[in-house]
């Protein structure tokens, strides 16, 4: 089918079959929030089974199937679409047809929703817009992410990648029947369709109850597949933002661009280079600058190998803000001047090649990186990353250290009233 | 005897045995995986906190058992068993509960260097004097951290209404006034008293041979049997401590969560039977495919954070259920409401075994989850019932069993409620 890919996991190794279906939309501020929304009003009803109850009732007599929205940002890539798994039909028996069934109702939600008068419902459409408005609201809660989010708003306010995983606030509230009912339509007619299935059954099979599913897909002029724009150099010396609030830790968040490194990203090297800094526990940071200096909470640096963005995150007391900052960029410049012994580059390889390896364990995790290496362009799986890791060299990670670059510091502090002690 | 069980239902099978020095030992053959797990479960936990020794009654502040397996990490010598196994390239982590103190890894090579070291230090303890007052600091932050968290609060707010005294009600991390007088001494007695392989069930899940980890768990383990000293059991009324525990933090909504104690039998078989039948109650009254939750959340009093639970540890149990709502007492009348109108005859049949059929598959798909496995199985040791059982158990679960749950324990009066408020 035109602008729909399938990828099948053949192994009996689990329990359950999983089945997903991603739409792949660039990452735009208009529409970030409607994508964010879609999958929860799609899940809410179809036109078999118009409500919750009934699609709960279809999913137990699926022996418990689950079918759940999910929503992924890679780059500047937003991922919308549904994650299904079922019992493997070895254990209730051949036959059942759960394959089909599971494929049929997600074709269901994607293609014949619950409509009213023509558009999406919309009791459906308020009560998850609603929803939208008040996750997005209570990213509050987790002072870890927020901060992490301020940075790169900050940091990117010039870039697509700015904005977040479930789009703006003020883009959210503008949500109406109309505006996601056309969204709605030109995404199914125009995005490109990734489909997932990890399992025992035969992916001739699995092939055909997909393409039945989707037969209804309405495809036009398919959209090519989203890029992300990589900048490789911050604009000139490191931004500074700063907000308060009431917290009994202050929160400190690095922006780096990956720099050269990016023009052609070995995703092996990349993850070591990160598990070196701080992506492990025996990472430079973590050693030292919570374990040695005992500077702060927690310290851990998380790389988005699409964008070429590092985010260094860490939660400090207030006063220990400045010598915790000062540790890190020291702990980097040591990385930079190839000042690292090598059992630290052994132990990072070690922790990422068994993180690879894993990966093959869970059927998420796979399904997640077949997502991520297929938006990458990398026509491999996560074993052959993991053998790749195995290869990456001292002058491999010391070219992606020299070119990570300080874009922006995000500073979250204390300011009503005393600090909790 | 090393025996092997099949479970040709749920395609597991095991390999295990009570070695002569006390310990339990499990494995779980998995073929076709890259990962290995071992799980080192230790049975004492936040809330074993009165015991017996020589006849005498100890009292231990609350956050011991978190503070020595915090400490357990470190060798003699000063180094930290974590990085020994973090260069090997294997995950390492432990965790403590009210009931357990576990340890355990995985990884992809060198399992069993990764496990002589895991149970080297779980088994000799290497700490001392300085490096226990030096602890205290990071586990202040640790405690501190927490305590910035919405849904711990909420959850200890629940668990102070419904406990007067029992220790479950303490954080498991303890505060940072009651690890303040914890001393190197203290965690010695404690380790010396339960870190003890009578004490212990040591589960392995991979594509690993049964008859070597065997061997290898009896030459790394201690050899001699000692019984670990008994604990306090609490026993409380069935009456909450309080009606509602509000806290005001900085959050975007309102978060609770209401439960009741019920007085579900604590160990063997009658023990997990008596979770299913509670599972299964508050999943046909609450489950995401029930009539009240999807008129609950079509109404937006609900949203995807509500949940519920079903605790049972340290010989007590209660239920709990809660999200965020502008509305918590609303959402708690109308759970309520519900509650009494099923108690009263209102299960319909059909939805009841369709629920059913759900619940066996949620068992099935549980099983893709090592750590999963390897938890449940500990547990179960310890608790006398064999977790690989429990999921074949649900076929015979009636929906009386659920009517007469909900009707004993989905009371006002059983009722306490934590509210955690935005800060104005």
């Amino acid at each position: 089918m035109r602008g729909v890919r399938l990828k099948c996991v053949s192994t009996r190794k689990f329990k359950t079959g999983a089945i997903s279906l991603s739409l792949i939309c660039p990452l735009d501020k208009k529409t970030a929030a409607l994508n964010a929304v879609l999958p929860y009003v799609l899940r809410r009803g179809t036109a078999s089974h118009p409500d919750m109850v009934s699609i709960e009732a279809y999913l137990d007599e699926l022996y418990g199937a689950r079918l759940e929205p999910v929503l992924r940002k890679r780059g500047e890539v937003q991922c919308v679409g549904f994650y299904a798994d079922f019992v493997d039909e070895a254990f209730v028996g051949r036959g059942t047809g759960i394959i089909e069934k599971v494929s049929e109702l997600l074709g269901e939600m994607l293609l014949m929703p619950a409509i009213a008068g023509g558009r999406l419902r919309r009791d459906y459409v308020e009560t998850e817009r609603d929803n939208l408005i008040a996750d997005i609201k209570s990213e509050l809660n987790d002072k870890r992410s927020y901060a992490s989010h301020r940075l790169l708003e900050n940091m990117c306010d010039r870039e697509r990648y700015s904005v977040p995983k479930l789009g703006r606030l003020r883009e959210a509230e503008k949500i109406t029947v109309a505006t996601l009912t056309n969204h709605y339509r030109s995404l199914i007619g125009c995005a490109p369709v990734e489909v997932f299935y990890c399992g025992s059954a035969d992916p001739d099979r699995v092939a055909r109850a997909v393409r039945d599913a989707l037969s209804g897909l309405p495809r036009r002029e398919i959209t090519p597949l989203p890029t992300t724009e990589i900048r490789y150099a911050p604009k000139g010396p490191a931004r500074e933002f700063t907000e308060t609030m009431e917290l009994t830790q202050a929160r400190l968040c690095m922006g780096y661009r990956v720099g050269d490194a990016m023009r052609r990203p070995n995703r092996a090297a990349l993850s070591v280079a990160n598990a070196m800094l701080g992506g492990a526990p025996t990472s430079k940071l973590f050693m030292n600058v919570r374990e040695r200096l005992g500077l702060c909470y927690y310290v851990s640096s998380g790389l988005d190998s699409h964008k070429g963005v590092l985010l260094i995150s860490s939660g400090v007391d207030g006063e220990k803000l400045g010598d915790a900052r000062a540790e890190i960029e020291a702990q980097l410049a040591a990385l930079k001047a190839g000042d690292f012994e090598d059992w630290e580059l052994e132990t990072a390889k070690k922790s990422i090649v068994t993180a690879y390896l894993s990966v093959c364990d869970s059927q998420p995790a796979l399904e997640a990186a077949y997502l991520d290496f297929g938006l990458s362009g990398l026509e491999l799986g996560a074993d052959d990353i993991a053998a790749l890791s195995e290869e990456v060299s001292r002058e491999d990670v010391m070219e992606i250290f020299r070119g990570l670059a300080l874009d922006s510091v995000f500073t979250l502090r204390n300011g009503g009233g005393d600090d909790v002690q | 005897m090393f025996n092997k069980y099949e479970y040709g239902r749920i395609g597991e099978q095991c390999w295990r045995e009570r070695l002569d020095n006390g310990l339990r030992l499990i494995v779980v053959p998995k073929k076709e995986y890259n990962r290995s797990l071992a799980f080192l479960a230790v049975h004492y936990g936040g809330a074993d906190r009165r015991f017996k020794q020589g006849g005498e009654w100890t009292d231990t502040p609350a956050g011991v058992a978190h503070f020595l397996e915090h400490k357990a990490f470190e060798l003699e010598g000063g180094e930290d068993a974590m990085t020994v196994m973090t260069r090997r390239g294997a995950n390492v982590n432990a965790f403590t509960s009210s009931e357990m103190t576990a340890y355990h890894f995985d990884c992809v090579s060198d399992f069993y260097e990764n496990l002589e070291t895991l149970v080297g230090f779980v088994t000799r303890p290497g700490f001392t004097k300085e490096s226990v007052e030096r602890e205290k600091g990071i586990i202040a932050q640790e405690i501190k951290m927490s305590e910035d968290d919405p849904d711990h609060a909420v959850y200890y707010g629940l668990l102070k209404g419904l406990f007067k005294k029992h220790p479950i009600r303490e954080p498991v991390v303890g505060t940072v006034e009651s690890i303040s007088g914890i001393t190197d001494e203290l965690l010695r007695t404690c380790h010396s008293a339960f870190y003890v392989p009578e004490n212990m069930t040591l589960v392995t899940v991979g594509d690993l041979d049964p008859i070597s980890v065997r061997k290898e768990a009896e030459r790394l383990f201690p050899r001699g049997y000692r019984m670990s000293p008994e604990r306090e059991k609490v026993r409380e009324k069935l009456e909450p401590a309080k009606k509602r525990v509000t806290a005001k933090m900085e959050v975007a909504e309102t978060i609770f969560l209401a439960g009741a104690k019920t007085d579900s039998p604590s160990g063997g078989a009658d023990g997990v039977r008596a979770e299913l039948v509670a599972a299964l109650s508050l999943n046909t009254l609450l489950s995401e495919a029930s009539p009240l939750y999807s008129e609950l959340y079509s109404e937006g009093l609900i949203n995807e954070t509500f949940s519920y639970d079903f605790e049972r540890s340290n010989g007590v149990s209660f239920l709990s259920f809660g999200g965020e709502t502008a509305r918590p007492d609303e959402v708690t009348e109308r759970v309520l409401a519900e509650a009494k109108r099923l108690a009263d005859g209102g299960i319909d049949e059909k939805y009841f075994a369709r629920r059913k059929k759900a619940a066996m598959g949620d068992e099935l798909r549980a099983l893709n989850s090592f750590d999963n496995i390897a938890y449940n199985l500990a547990l179960g040791a310890a608790g006398g019932y064999d977790y690989f059982e429990t999921a074949p158990m649900l076929k015979d679960v009636t929906a009386d069993e659920v009517r007469d749950f909900l009707k004993t324990w989905l009371t006002g009066e059983r009722l306490s409620v934590s509210v955690v408020q935005r800060k104005e």
